[in-house]
């Protein structure tokens, strides 16, 4: 019975720029939410609860056991709520691909803050904008001042901010997956060192993956997904088109694949591996029918985008970060 | 004068926040909606191969992927000029039913409904989801928690991923549908007909028979006269999927019409220096500013604004709750903000009927699922009505479809100007010299955006469905006089 009175752990669940989908991974968790609530209170989470900023603000430091915190840093308001709550938890962990490795959003980074303000309020042919109007971070009007939040020129995960002691990666992060966490942390389990990916199997999509795979790779090129006749039970590898799969750490249950799609990698590396996009690049060079090191460039210089789909949700997080301007 | 900042509130990707003033006879002077997000989609999907696009856009928004994907998937056969085969729209169509199904059961219930069931004056505490199921009892709020899952089910069954759908390719669908699945999504979605008349039930009894509720509704400063945008098909009835796109002026008239591919023509974006979402407006009106009338550029997406601009349902039970409405609200078109609620609930009948017309098809199951006709990829544009307003993608592509630009007019979008302007409204309506300004005041403000289910706020759709609010009063000089919290 002692159980019972262990005190009841701390969370917030928060967001920085970020589509919704983690929370609405955390609130899939239906009927086990009611566990959930048996072992921990939520004291913030502005998708559903109404705790403020300024009761954040009043927390003491370290007073949350565990924030989920997903969704990259894009602007000033991520960035100062990236830092209000590592100083309010004990454990703050990076929740989804986006606040991991930057995430679908961190593919801004191809492009300079410019590049984005100009395409979105002077160039989209929908837009009239004669004045060039932009928002500004303050503004006069007749009544006082409104403000807005920084926009940055870069898209930064969460760890090149605060101090990160976990990640969950996903986009979003498989319910299930949160669920094995939570519950682990709630038994006392001894977790794995700290800066550690949790919630994942060490190994390769390709383990978990039903497609038939033959041993004798023969690739002279590349395809896009629309150029085969995708016959829904041989690996896409083998049918010519790029898979992420066998660099990509599983957790997700290889959900993509199983609707006939190739894997995009939002679950991150293995976890000895730096360079996401890098990993890729090799191994599928290494897929390519041929010794000859020139052959093998010709094959992978065909590749339509390499850079976005080798670092489809990586960007932010690898060697290169975004595009030297 | 008096500043209320209202921040945070929660919005479709994260934030948003209110700024209201008050002159010193307490009266309000203006109110600005700021949404202080943005990511930049239209820039990054460039140089990134067309067919990808599709997946990529899903992130816009967790909560409503469904439709980011379906528009994206419709302006990519268009870059390809193919048209999907029968099988593949017939796929889409029926996951994009069930889309519809999740959202309006969710917003009803865990977002419109505490206002009314519980009620807009009731204890903050027990104005929520779990508030509602206080009123209606633990059965009917597992029934809602069983129909959102099912729901859920359906799309993760066509969609390949549970919430960043996958399903779509150039001309058709990755993955058909088995017999045996299709006798499955048959019963679920007699389960939803069902289930969606008894949520028009509940609306009966406990707002329609509320003659306060009904006073709210057609009398409180919760009206807006403004044009009417909505998808329609070739009969003029609501289409979620395809058609053209129809607006109808505040007397009910058509205004225009246009095909998706003709969008320029007809929507324009204007910026404002105080918020990084752009105020969409009728073209060939012009804006006239943040006012309602004849006269204005200024319309709404909603589920009220696609009923008026459309001449009814295709689904019996739905067209027969369409008349009634219309019929208890004095006829088309209705301005009253607060109709949102029961024409959303129009809608989930007619998602609930349609999904089980389609389910019902035993076409569906059949197994050419991909026009492979294509063109050499070159430029389309695809609308949908998205559960919070239409949504258009644009997309052009070098001759190897890599996209070269991109322009997305996203739901919630076509509604900002609305939005502030019902705000506005409702604050001007509530807040008055000598209205002590409290937690039920603020909802009442805030029941003014509910209505709308903008993004910002679907998130909700699945717990206690309370915005976090916060109301500082502050000097002119920015000292905060007052918070009035709502916890």
């Amino acid at each position: 019975m002692a159980e019972e009175h262990k005190p009841k752990l701390k969370m917030a669940v928060y967001w920085g720029a970020a589509c919704g989908g983690c929370c609405v991974s955390v609130l899939d968790v239906h009927e086990t939410l009611l566990t959930v609530i048996q072992h921990a209170d939520l004291v913030f989470w502005p998708i559903a609860l109404d705790t403020k900023y300024s009761d954040v603000d009043a927390m003491e430091d370290k007073s949350i056991d565990i924030t989920l915190f997903n969704g990259a840093v894009r602007n000033s308001e991520n960035e100062h709520m990236a830092h209000v709550l590592r100083a309010k938890s004990k454990l703050l962990i990076a929740y989804g691909s986006c606040a991991h490795m930057g995430g679908i959003p961190g593919l801004a980074n191809f492009f300079s803050k410019e590049e984005i303000l100009k395409r979105a309020f002077d160039e989209t042919p929908s837009t009239e904008n004669p004045d060039k109007v932009r928002p500004q971070l303050e503004y006069n009007v007749p009544e006082g001042t409104l403000t807005l939040p920084k926009f940055y020129e870069d898209v930064y995960t969460l760890n090149q901010i605060v101090d990160v002691d976990y990640f969950i990666p996903g986009c979003p992060p498989q319910t299930e997956r949160l669920v094995e966490v939570f519950l682990a942390i709630v038994n006392g389990t001894e977790l794995p060192p700290k800066g550690s990916v949790i919630g994942v199997a060490e190994h390769a999509q390709c383990e978990e993956c039903k497609r038939i795979r033959s041993d004798n790779r023969s690739i002279n090129r590349f395809y896009r997904p629309w150029e085969i006749e995708d016959d829904g039970v041989s690996c896409f590898i083998d049918q010519g088109v790029i898979c992420l799969g066998p660099a990509t750490i599983s957790g997700c249950g290889v959900r993509c694949v199983k609707g006939n799609a190739p894997c995009r990698g939002c679950y991150g590396p293995m976890s000895d591996v730096v360079d996401m996009g890098a990993k890729i690049l090799s191994t599928m060079a290494t897929m390519i029918n041929s010794e000859d090191e020139n052959e093998i460039i010709k094959v992978i210089d065909k590749i339509d985008d390499p850079a976005g789909l080798f670092y489809r949700f990586s960007l932010p997080a690898s060697k290169i970060r975004r595009k030297i301007q | 004068m008096t500043r209320y900042s209202i921040d945070p509130i929660t919005r479709l990707e994260g934030h948003g926040k209110i700024e209201i003033f008050t002159n010193d006879d307490g009266e309000v002077e203006n109110v600005y909606f700021q949404v202080p997000e943005l990511r930049g989609f239209e820039k990054f999907v460039e140089g990134r191969p067309v067919e990808e696009v599709p997946q990529i856009v899903t992130k816009i928004c967790g909560v409503c992927p469904g439709c980011h994907h379906m528009a994206s998937g419709k302006a990519v056969d268009a870059v390809f000029g193919v048209e999907p085969t029968n099988t593949a729209k017939m796929i889409r169509e029926l996951f994009y039913m069930a889309h519809f199904v999740h959202s309006h059961i969710a917003h009803f219930y865990a977002l419109g409904a505490p206002d009314f069931v519980v009620g807009p004056g009731a204890p903050k505490a027990e104005r929520n989801v779990l508030g509602v199921i206080n009123k209606v009892g633990v059965e009917i709020g597992t029934e809602v928690l069983k129909q959102r899952r099912i729901a859920q089910e359906i799309q993760a069954l066509i969609g390949g991923h549970q919430t960043h759908v996958v399903m779509n390719v150039p001309g058709g669908v990755r993955k058909g549908i088995k017999e045996d699945e299709r006798l499955d999504i048959v019963a679920k979605s007699k389960g939803f007909v069902e289930f969606a008349k008894f949520s028009m039930k509940i609306f009966n009894d406990v707002v329609l028979a509320n003659k306060d509720y009904v006073d709210i509704i057609v009398n409180g400063p919760y009206s807006l006269k403004i044009h009417s945008m909505g998808l329609v098909d070739a009969n003029n009835k609501v289409n979620f999927y395809d058609g053209k796109v129809r607006v109808v002026d505040t007397t009910g008239k058509e205004l225009l019409t246009y095909k998706p591919n003709e969008y320029l023509e007809n929507i324009a974006e204007r910026v404002e220096p105080w918020s990084y979402l752009k105020f969409p407006y009728l073209k060939k009106v012009g804006w006239k500013g943040f006012v309602e009338g004849q006269d204005s550029g200024v319309y709404h997406a909603t589920p009220l604004s696609r009923l008026n601009a459309s001449d009814g349902m295709a689904t019996p039970v739905a067209q027969e709750e369409y008349e009634r409405m219309y019929s208890v609200l004095g006829g088309k078109p209705v301005n009253n903000t607060l109709a949102m609620h029961w024409a959303r609930l129009v809608e989930l009948i007619y998602a609930a009927e349609h999904c089980l017309e389609l389910a019902e098809n035993k076409e569906i199951t059949g197994t050419d699922l991909r026009n492979k006709m294509y063109q050499t990829p070159k430029e389309g544009v695809g609308i949908v009505e998205a559960q919070r307003g239409t949504l258009t993608h644009h997309y052009q592509t070098d001759d190897r479809g890599l996209v070269t630009k991109a322009n997305l007019i996203v739901g919630t979008t076509n509604n900002h100007a609305p939005i502030s302007m019902s705000i506005k409204k409702a604050a001007q309506g509530i807040i008055k010299k000598g209205v002590k300004v409290d937690d039920g005041i603020l909802n009442m403000v805030e029941m003014a955006f509910r209505a709308y289910d903008p993004c910002f706020s679907c998130a909700t759709h699945s717990l206690p469905g309370k915005m976090p609010m916060i109301l500082n009063i502050r000097k002119a000089d920015g000292d905060i006089i007052q918070t009035i919290k709502r916890d």
